[in-house]
């Protein structure tokens, strides 16, 4: 069954090839400093971190998960997926039993290294939460690396009726990575999902997170994105309102210094059926360099009638006043500007409602800072 | 020696010139009003005193204890004792009101060779000084000005003012907008803070603040110089003739 899948998938990877930027969906992101690198296996996988909740966490090929996997992250739309459905050596397969109610973070770590010559991984994530369960799942990708390295990883998460996830993926790959991650996620009846993407590293990153919600489900992705120097991230989001009732809320906010460039395009697709949505996006970026280059794209395609869709952009500057305001009590120029640039990803790190990682988040954006600033 | 020194002070904002040539000597302890018509140059006085870079000084010189005052940072000037009370207070959302006082307070402190205040002792400075300003504790956790009213912000750069301590202290029209009360917890808050080692500059466009601040000396300025000086008792005048007269006598 898996055998018949990967051979699938490799088949059509070869008929998709890697995407151009004549393809919509790449317009603004080139991939072909990947598709010209020879990338040796490197067999990084994902693995529980530390002090994890084992019990809940298995081998993908010790367990039976015919039913769920690649049915929902599509190799035959997306070469990467196909990529990595085609290469993936083993992944995680991730359970919440039916009603369990899991209070500690599960936490998995793909951690890449390259030295000499490229590398490439293939994470691959099955998490399924049965009905009624409820649990947080963290996903976090970190690198140490001399020579450039590829991580293309796909999560597939499947959440029952009901269920309540949240999901939180930190990226802090190596200055040398490319990262490609998809997040495929199908939500059940009434249930409340919500995702953070939160990403810091990377020489070239795109995150592609799709959802497509039930009756009644509430879907919240979050995503902070802070870049410097060559750095180029590129996030679509796709909002698939399948049915009524269901709310989606959206917030990126992006951060960007140096000669980087960021990509944000978000689509809200609103089916026929879904009569009652209710859906927000917004998306706001600081630029702190003269140099840096923001595209930022509402993609709505909205075919029911009573619906309620609001989308807004920002891309604005540090505050002149706000930093005289803190200066003019004491505070410094560069710490003034620091706290202005930490207070703008205030909300976006308010929601994150794990501590340790909250605490490390901010730890990051100043670390990150400081780097940028010497 | 006095503790501000002006002398022939010009400045520019966008080429056009605000400040054309002011002269004003600041003694520790004493209280100066600074008046005028709307448009005369007070506010750019107050935000050029405390360094806002909007402003380009082509000419003068302002001495503040003895020390260049127009060479140093807008913090080296809060650090040395200089607070301006903000005519428009800036919104700061993300940064609570707490966090951004004891940033404030710790980085003048350490520029005073001070240890940081420990989280106790900090609170316990900080409820006093909302205490005598009147202010509901629940706004140190707010962001800072955000989503306070006018009466609100007011009051929190009194307040600030309270906490830091200034040796020279800028008000810049903190009366506009005030209705009585909140005028007279704002007078209180000012006049609790005089003593004889701090200097108070009290820029505004009305009389009315001056009957409860009670100056030592009143300026009037107009067209950027200072055309009038004298004591408390030029403020009534003005309020009876308005400046009008004053302008036009110059």
């Amino acid at each position: 069954m898996i055998d018949r899948i990967r051979e699938e998938a490799r088949q059509r990877f070869a008929e998709l090839g890697y995407p151009t930027t004549h393809d919509e969906e790449w317009r603004f992101t080139s991939v072909a400093p990947i598709a010209r690198t020879n990338f040796e296996p490197s067999g990084a996988g994902p693995r529980p971190a530390a002090g994890s909740q084992p019990a809940h966490i298995s081998k993908l090929s010790e367990a039976s998960v015919e039913p769920y996997l690649a049915r929902y992250a599509s190799y035959q739309n997306n070469a990467f997926v196909a990529l990595n459905t085609a290469n993936f050596e083993d992944g995680l397969f991730i359970h919440i039993p039916r009603g369990a109610v899991i209070e500690e973070p599960i936490e998995i770590v793909i951690q890449s290294s390259a030295n000499g010559h490229p590398t490439v991984s293939h994470p691959r994530i099955l998490i399924v939460a049965e009905p009624g369960s409820q649990a947080t799942i963290i996903e976090k990708y970190e690198g140490v690396a001399s020579s450039p390295y590829f991580t293309n990883s796909v999560t597939e998460l499947i959440a029952g009726d009901n269920a309540v996830i949240d999901h939180y993926k930190l990226q802090t790959e190596s200055d040398r990575a490319f990262h490609v991650a998809t997040l495929q996620v199908q939500l059940g009846r009434d249930t409340n999902f919500r995702s953070h993407s939160l990403s810091f590293g990377g020489a070239l990153v795109r995150n592609d997170v799709t959802a497509v919600l039930s009756e009644g489900s509430e879907c919240t992705l979050n995503g902070l994105y802070l870049v410097n120097g060559g750095q180029h991230i590129d996030n679509h989001t796709t909002i698939d309102h399948a049915k009524p009732h269901a709310a989606s809320h959206e917030l990126y906010k992006g951060i960007l210094d140096g000669k980087s460039s960021a990509v944000f395009n978000g689509k809200i697709l609103v089916r026929k059926d879904a009569q009652k949505t209710d859906a927000k996006q917004t998306n706001k970026n600081l630029v702190l360099s003269e140099e840096s280059v923001i595209n930022t794209k509402p993609e709505l395609q909205i075919h029911a009638d009573d619906v309620r869709c609001t989308h807004g952009a920002t891309i604005g500057q540090l505050d002149a006043e706000g930093i005289f305001y803190l200066q003019s009590r004491g505070i410094g120029r560069v710490e003034a500007r620091n706290l202005l640039i930490v207070a703008f990803a205030r909300d976006i790190v308010d929601r994150i409602k794990v501590a340790p990682l909250r605490d490390r988040l901010e730890m990051l954006l100043l670390e990150k800072l400081h780097g940028s600033r010497n | 020696m006095s503790l501000l020194e002006i002398k022939n002070l010009h400045a520019t904002v966008a080429g056009r010139e605000i400040l054309k040539g002011i002269d004003l000597s600041i003694n520790a302890g004493e209280v100066h009003a600074i008046m005028g018509p709307n448009g005369s140059g007070k506010s750019t006085l107050a935000q050029v005193l405390a360094g806002r870079d909007l402003y380009q000084v082509t000419a003068g010189e302002v001495t503040y204890d003895g020390k260049d005052l127009l060479e140093m940072s807008p913090e080296d000037r809060a650090r040395e004792g200089v607070f301006m009370a903000f005519q428009y207070p800036v919104e700061i959302p993300g940064v609570s009101n707490l966090y951004f006082l004891k940033g404030g307070l710790n980085a003048i402190r350490k520029h005073q060779g001070l240890p940081d205040l420990d989280a106790m002792d900090f609170l316990a400075l900080v409820k006093e000084k909302m205490a005598l300003m009147e202010m509901d504790q629940s706004l140190l956790n707010r962001a800072v000005n955000t989503g306070f009213s006018g009466g609100e912000k007011k009051r929190n750069e009194i307040f600030q003012m309270a906490v830091l301590e200034p040796k020279l202290a800028i008000l810049d029209e903190t009366d506009s907008g005030l209705d009585i009360d909140a005028l007279k917890i704002v007078a209180n808050g000012v006049n609790a803070l005089r003593n004889p080692a701090r200097a108070m500059i009290v820029v505004t466009h009305y009389q009315r603040l001056l009957n409860y601040i009670v100056p030592d000396f009143v300026h009037v300025l107009a067209e950027g110089r200072i055309v009038k000086s004298g004591g408390k008792e030029l403020a009534l005048e003005l309020e009876e003739s308005g400046y009008a007269d004053m302008v036009e006598t110059a």
